[in-house]
């Protein structure tokens, strides 16, 4: 279960390993709200927040350095890419011939997973839930590092931040 | 209840906007927020009260308005994100300077005074430039 | 054509997410930025000749019909300013690019930039009146970013000032949103617009000032202007330039909208409005004769100039609002390419004060030609285009009989030519007359014969140019603006074709 990552003087061993247990299960939840979003409570934002609460608990337990090893795409990406999907999926309905955003129905028959069904709005969702993430990852990336770099330096000119 | 609701609001305007009037910078984030809050609160009581609008939960005629609810979580969004920001300035702001006091506009300040505007804010913007180091003092 | 109508808000979002993912490459981003907001020009002038021939388009997002799904609706005023906006977001980006240091250090400038020019044409096209909301925040949002990029501490002082003005303006916005709701069971602006006609005239009468003053702080009228001579010309010009030419219009335009889509004669305040409207000419421009810093000069006269146009819309005649919109054409071109030569001016001379500059009549001829068109034209000065706009406004003033703001609207011309002048004098006649900190200002940089680097002037040149076009074919736009501002006092029509398509 460890990640190899040493525990630092002032880090909770009992925190680090609540969070560890924890992440896992933070993920699927939000995965859960994405695909449930079409059409009960949930949705590719309220996703993306569930996950990058996960991000923000393993910043709680250790800092920014161990932010990198649950989320190891830079935010960059994440966010372009999230919203290339969503303007894509609104697009995607004009190319059909419909009106902007309107919502497009796939329903597949899939080996080994059966009857698939989803509409537009799941890659629209989807692309929401990256543009959340990325920017969770970002804030904790910018704000956090900075506030990490802030409280080394304090303690070491011996000033409270 | 809807005026119950519009009351809370009211107060929460009230109390924002005291709290905007303030110069330190935190309070005038708090102040904001509860502004935010006051303004959503109206907006999901301009709709019908009733059941949770889910298919299948409720008959229809039962259910609340689901359209400002919908409204007020993008405008919830919005003003939490526009907060957010505005933390991330106000903590600049402090690193910089090492308050959280508003200042005054340095060339307001100078044309106000009715001195000559340039030497006061030449002075102003060096204490700026400098300020990466040290304080600035007013 | 109705499925082009997004294409304006899509496209700068695309070109967003692509300057993002290509993030280390500058040049990547560049081209990316210049290809989308030509695009998007392209598409615009093709939207506003589609309208102007065959009628408003619109196209409902999601394919749901009208009162229930998002409109968006390009009519003529719409597509005009457009247009407009496009062309100065790409001349400003090309300007941008050409200025050392006020991109290049930013990954996030090509992309906020592109996030605003997204917002900027959301706020144009959209017929609901929350995704106006969204619209302005969009933008707003991303111009918090291009205020406050590099994080200096007098960006950081008058970022402040400006969001939290336009967090407590959005917060109004909402609540307007909530009560004209809870009144009318409706966003879509036509559906508004048609059952605001049964609410007794108190109510209606309320949410007209309720919306005049939301978009009056955006729009920085009297007495809700302050924030703005604080904190646009802390920004890196190009910025500056493309806010002083479009976010304060696209205030305007939210007031021209409101107030003539949804409000019946009887509930409009034209006389408060023409209050209004003269008190904001009269204290920007004394705002403006009291500063001695080109870019502050000029940000108070963005707001003596707003006055105008309110002007305009306060007679509420067809004159007066064809007069509004054809000042509103003029003084986004003008007003931009002012802000431009300020950057060049500041870049040449190393300062944007009147006292640290000079003589540059001789040191950078070309860019005294390019300030004096637009600011003679600023002024009112015939044959330029101020002139033509002016003469428009105080012609319908005089046909309705407003003496009193006409009066004012002439003293407050004679007061920015002398404004214009003292920059004039300061920059290109007198000599320098404060060596005594040379050091601490950035040293006289060598500008060449075109007064700066070709990718500043060139487009600051184009934009002029554009302005002596507005004079030149001020028959024809007039008549566009006549064409639109007729549509605008029938909303019959515009609510029909929302409505029942």
């Amino acid at each position: 279960m460890r990640s190899g990552r040493p525990l630092g003087e002032d880090d909770s061993p009992l925190l680090d390993e609540t969070v560890r247990l924890a992440i896992p299960v933070v993920l699927v939840v939000s995965i859960y709200l994405l695909f449930a979003g079409h059409n009960a409570p949930g949705g590719g934002f309220i996703g993306g927040l569930v996950a990058s609460a996960a991000v923000f608990l393993r910043y709680i337990a250790g800092g920014v350095p161990s932010r990198r090893g649950l989320m190891r795409l830079p935010f960059e990406v994440l966010l372009g890419v999230g919203l290339l999907i969503s303007v894509a999926a609104g697009l995607s309905s004009l190319l059909l011939g419909d009106a902007f955003l309107e919502a497009w129905l796939v329903d597949l028959d899939v080996a080994m997973l059966g009857r698939v069904k989803f509409t537009a709005s799941l890659p629209f969702d989807l692309g929401v839930y990256l543009v959340v993430l990325g920017l969770g990852v970002a804030i904790v990336d910018s704000l956090g590092r900075e506030a990490d770099d802030d409280s080394d330096t304090a303690v070491e000119s011996g000033e409270a931040p | 209840m809807t005026v119950l609701l519009a009351a809370t609001a009211a107060a929460l305007f009230a109390i924002g906007t005291y709290l905007i009037l303030q110069r330190q910078l935190s309070r005038i984030i708090i102040g904001l927020g509860l502004i935010t809050h006051g303004a959503n609160l109206l907006l999901i009581t301009s709709g019908r009260r009733g059941r949770a609008p889910l298919v299948g939960e409720a008959d229809p005629s039962l259910m609340s308005d689901p359209l400002p609810q919908a409204l007020a979580l993008t405008a919830i969004v919005i003003t939490f994100a526009v907060t957010t920001l505005l933390l991330a300035l106000a903590y600049r702001s402090w690193l910089l300077t090492s308050d959280d006091d508003v200042e005054d506009d340095v060339g307001d300040r100078s044309v106000a005074r009715g001195t000559g505007p340039d030497h006061e804010l030449r002075d102003q913007m060096e204490s700026m430039v400098a300020g990466e180091d040290e304080p600035v003092e007013t | 054509m109705s499925w082009l109508v997004p294409v304006p808000v899509v496209l700068p979002l695309i070109g967003a997410a692509l300057a993002v993912l290509v993030g280390r490459s500058r040049a990547a981003q560049r081209v990316i930025s210049c290809v989308i907001l030509t695009v998007t020009l392209v598409v615009s002038v093709v939207i506003l000749v589609e309208v102007d021939s065959n009628g408003a388009m619109v196209a409902h997002s999601g394919g749901w019909p009208a009162p229930l799904g998002i409109s968006l609706v390009a009519d003529r005023l719409s597509a005009i300013l457009l247009v407009l906006a496009s062309t100065m977001l790409l001349a400003v980006l090309i300007y941008a690019i050409g200025e050392p240091g006020a991109e290049r250090n930013h990954v996030g400038f090509q992309s906020a930039y592109l996030v605003l020019a997204a917002g900027v044409s959301a706020s144009f096209l959209t017929g609901d009146l929350f995704n106006l909301f969204v619209a302005f925040e969009v933008m707003l949002t991303a111009s918090y970013v291009l205020l406050t990029l590099g994080g200096r501490a007098e960006q950081i002082r008058s970022g402040m000032t400006y969001i939290v003005i336009s967090l407590v303006a959005s917060s109004l916005f909402i609540t307007a949103l909530a009560l004209i709701y809870a009144a009318t069971g409706t966003v879509n602006m036509a559906h508004i617009a048609e059952r605001m006609a049964d609410l007794p005239l108190g109510i209606t009468s309320a949410f007209a000032l309720l919306l005049i003053v939301v978009f009056g702080i955006k729009a920085a009228l009297f007495p809700l202007f302050f924030w703005l001579p604080d904190s646009y010309p802390i920004a890196p010009s190009p910025i500056t330039a493309v806010f002083a030419g479009l976010l304060t219009k696209v205030g305007i335009y939210a007031i021209i909208r409101t107030q003539t889509l949804f409000f019946p004669p009887e509930s409009q305040h034209g006389t408060l409005l023409l209050v209004v409207a003269a008190l904001t000419m009269a204290v920007g421009v004394l705002g403006a004769i009291a500063q001695d810093d080109v870019k502050r000069i000029l940000s108070f006269h963005i707001v003596s100039q707003i006055g105008y146009m309110v002007m305009g819309l306060g007679l509420f005649t067809l004159a007066g609002i064809t007069g509004a919109i054809f000042y509103i054409v003029h003084h986004i071109v003008v007003k931009t390419t002012l802000f431009l030569v300020g950057g060049l001016i500041e870049h040449a001379g190393g300062s944007s004060r009147l006292t640290r500059v000079g003589g540059m009549v001789r040191t950078a001829p070309a860019l005294a030609v390019l300030f004096l068109i637009p600011a003679l034209s600023l002024a009112g000065i015939p044959p330029f285009s101020g002139f033509l706009a002016k003469l428009a406004l105080v012609d319908a003033g005089l046909g309705a009989s407003e003496w009193a703001v006409v009066a004012v609207s002439l003293v407050v011309s004679l007061l920015t030519l002398f404004s214009m002048m003292k920059i004039w004098a300061g920059v290109f006649w007198n000599p320098v007359e404060d060596h005594s900190d040379d050091e601490y200002d950035a040293p006289p940089l060598p500008v060449g014969r075109l007064g700066g680097p070709p990718f500043m002037v060139l487009p600051t040149a184009a934009l002029v140019v554009c302005s002596l076009a507005i004079s030149v074919g001020a028959g024809p736009l007039y008549d566009l603006a006549e064409r639109a501002a007729s549509d605008l006092l029938h909303p019959a029509a515009y609510i029909d074709q929302v409505l029942r398509p």
